[in-house]
């Protein structure tokens, strides 16, 4: 037998911070404690966990808003040992209140690069979900499905970014790590993992139109591509399975362009010098407002 | 695949919306600036409409590189300047196509819904006049706002001497606005471009400066001024087809920045076009020097550097090629080295080549409760080998920087070994 606790994979914030002020009120060092997850492969030595008790009149734990934050953020970290790094941290932290500072702290470091990997599959979900228009909703309102992976439990986190954004149309988040759905007054999050839907949308050919056309094939970088839009994105998103032919046809887009020899202006352009130079030689008729820069 | 300029569809009259996405968004991407920050933060949850603005997120990136984060249009590509590096000036061959102002904004809501963009980027070539020009891109904004409240970026081109009431109506319904200078200096605008007058530009900079300070200010009552573009203006200059000097070009910068208050100035390496001007270059300059100038550039506005040092030791004034701005600064001024990790000032901490804006606060907060070793760095995933010979720290003396000759050796990369077949 051991002190400890087995815990869901969604177990947030929240819902850890009672059970780790129970271990702390325990006087229970981090040692002692088992942080278990419930979808880790359990083997038959697996003792088992009981909950340690409070001592009575136990100091309950202090931490500064920046060690919070940074714990707050890493329980959604798919790391099974989130919890574990957590609790020591909280430990360390009543008897060195400035930890979190420091940067250079192995525990630390550790953190925050978990903290950067949440705060970065936040931000690349917010940049990568693409909605796919399905029928209308009942109360008639359009209706949209999205179907992405994160790597960590970030949907919670992510709910008030979309709600906000996408207010005046329904739809859903489905993901392998549960679902977001809005209706225009209520985001329900649900943890129940989803299967991946068969979604089209017709106006992703006008984005992959777009997308073809806005790249410039004189110029190759696609280590810089790669760095912002790895390839585990790819397999979600329309557009990028234009990229090998896109790169493909680069090289003879761009020779062709070399070789083009300088053709005669059009009419339309000759015309307008031949207005332009009767402009000049009767200054009146010049239009005041004619110049300016479009592109 | 089919690509925009080939030679499909030069009848306007057939085209279909997609054929004319693919041109107009061709004819757009020569400009490279596709921020959507700088706005402040808005979103729909009272509006009950679309859109919101943070902090501008790339939604994709093409193979050059690039990001996508907003819908970079024309209006039209056709256009009755003849500016020599541009696709649509009036003497090139491309096809020709223009939006109504409701396909704009049509497709501006499609994709937004679909979350592929942040926004429209919408520009235009020059049809009839700056009016008329100017008054259709209002016209997109003013409708996207008002009638679709739509919340998300919007970005318009505007128009030299289109009329002041206009300017202030696309600053009422835009993040940002911009107005390309394309010449680093005025001899290169009077050759390249000779319709334009680089007077005219400055003075519509200086004009959208004032409205957007005045924006920012109470009025005499107390009131608030009207919104005028919250997200600043913004310019282009195109890099590598006249003669100008990274130094010309940076000077340039240094002016814009501070006398026009611009929030950014995107360089563009001169890009091969179809159907190209004779008076262009048939090179490209090589995309590390427009690298370079964006390091330069960062360098001036997050780490405290003024241009002038940084292109002061370079007798040619172009930028060093084999170096990143910083380090070769660091190298030429090596007697300011080494400095102390534990006590240097934080603005010293940043000229140091290999340490990043957040590494140096970091550094700063944990040297306030301990001593730090060199070691210590490798916690902050810098580059100890990089940084070694410009610091002391706990443990670490390096030796005076100023005697080592070979130093410059020690960083730039070293040519790959030919092997024997
Ligand atoms: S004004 Fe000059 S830069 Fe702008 S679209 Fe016309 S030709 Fe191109």
């Amino acid at each position: 037998m051991a002190y400890g606790f087995i815990l869901d994979d969604h177990t947030s914030f929240s819902a850890w911070r009672p059970l780790a002020r129970q271990c702390f009120l325990a006087d229970r060092a981090p040692e002692e404690i088992e942080w278990r997850c419930a979808s880790a492969e359990t083997t038959l030595f697996d003792t088992p966990l009981v909950a340690p008790t409070p001592k009575n009149g136990a100091e309950p734990p202090v931490l500064r808003s920046k060690c919070l934050a940074l714990l707050r953020s890493i329980l959604r970290h798919a790391d099974q040992t989130r919890f574990a790094l957590a609790y020591r941290i909280l430990w360390r932290a009543q008897t060195e209140p400035a930890l979190a500072s420091i940067a250079t702290d192995p525990d630390i470091a550790r953190a925050l690069n978990m903290h950067k990997q949440v705060r970065q599959d936040t931000h690349k979900m917010t940049a990568y979900v693409r909605f796919r228009e399905h029928g209308v909703a009942q109360n008639g309102r359009r209706s949209f499905y999205a179907w992405f992976e994160p790597d960590h439990y970030v949907l919670p986190s992510v709910a008030p970014f979309f709600s906000k954004r996408f207010v005046d149309m329904d739809w859903v988040i489905l993901t392998p790590k549960g679902s977001l759905a809005w209706n225009g007054e209520t985001c329900a999050f649900s943890p129940t993992p989803c299967a991946k839907p068969k979604l089209s949308d017709d106006i992703d050919q006008l984005w992959q139109t777009y997308y073809v056309s806005t790249f410039n094939p004189a110029r190759i970088k696609t280590k810089a591509m790669l760095s912002e839009m790895p390839r585990k994105y790819w397999k979600n998103l329309p557009e990028t399975q234009l990229i090998p032919q896109m790169l493909a046809d680069a090289p003879a887009r761009v020779a062709a362009m070399a070789a083009q020899q300088p053709r005669p202006a059009p009419a339309f352009h000759h015309r307008l010098q031949q207005r332009h130079a009767s402009a000049e030689e009767a200054p009146a008729l010049v239009q005041k407002t004619q110049l300016g820069s479009g592109t | 695949m089919q690509y925009p300029t080939q030679e499909h569809n030069m009848n306007t009259m057939k085209q279909s919306l997609s054929d004319r996405l693919a041109l107009l968004s061709d004819a757009a991407k020569y400009d490279a600036s596709c921020s959507s920050s700088g706005a402040g933060k808005r979103d729909s949850a009272a509006t009950k409409g679309l859109g919101s603005v943070s902090n501008g997120i790339c939604h994709a990136f093409t193979p050059d590189g690039r990001c996508i984060s907003l819908l970079k249009i024309l209006l039209t590509n056709f256009c009755i300047y003849d500016c020599a590096y541009c696709i649509n000036r009036s003497s090139s061959n491309v096809p020709r196509a223009r939006f109504t102002p409701d396909e704009v904004i049509w497709l501006t809501l499609e994709f937004y819904r679909r979350n592929y963009i942040e926004g429209l980027f919408l520009s235009s070539g020059i049809i009839r006049t700056s009016d008329d020009t100017m008054s259709q891109m209002v016209r997109v904004a003013r409708e996207l706002r008002q009638t679709h409240k739509f919340r998300g970026y919007i970005h318009l081109k505007t128009i030299p001497n289109a009329s002041p009431a206009l300017l202030a109506e696309a600053g009422l319904y835009a993040d940002r606005l911009s107005i390309n200078v394309e010449m680093p200096t005025e001899r290169g605008l009077a050759d390249y471009a000779p319709q334009k007058h680089a007077g005219e530009i400055r003075h519509s900079m200086g004009e959208m400066r004032t409205h957007i300070d005045a924006a920012k200010d109470r009025t005499l009552t107390g009131r608030k001024a009207p919104r005028f573009a919250p997200g600043g203006q913004s310019t282009q200059m195109i890099v590598g087809a006249d003669q100008a000097t990274d130094r010309d070009i940076l000077s340039s910068s240094s002016s814009l920045y501070t006398g026009y208050k611009l929030r950014r100035v995107y360089y563009s390496a001169f890009s091969p076009i179809p159907d190209a001007s004779a008076i262009l270059p048939v090179k490209a300059p090589p995309l590390l020097r427009e690298h370079r100038l964006y390091q330069a550039d960062w360098l001036f506005r997050f780490y405290g550097f003024q241009f002038s040092e940084i292109t002061a030791s370079r007798p040619d004034g172009m930028l060093d090629l084999e170096l990143d701005p910083k380090l070769a600064w660091a190298l030429a001024n090596r007697a300011m080295f080494p400095i102390d990790l534990n006590r240097a000032p934080k603005e010293m901490l940043l000229r140091v080549p290999g340490l990043g804006v957040r590494s140096v606060q970091a550094i700063v907060a944990a040297r306030r409760h301990r001593q730090l070793r060199l070691e210590d760095l490798a916690k902050l995933k810098v580059s100890i080998r990089k940084i070694k010979p410009f610091l002391y720290a706990t443990g670490w003396s390096p030796g005076r920087l100023a005697e080592q000759q070979n130093l410059r050796q020690l960083f730039v990369p070293q040519p790959q070994q030919l092997a024997l077949f």
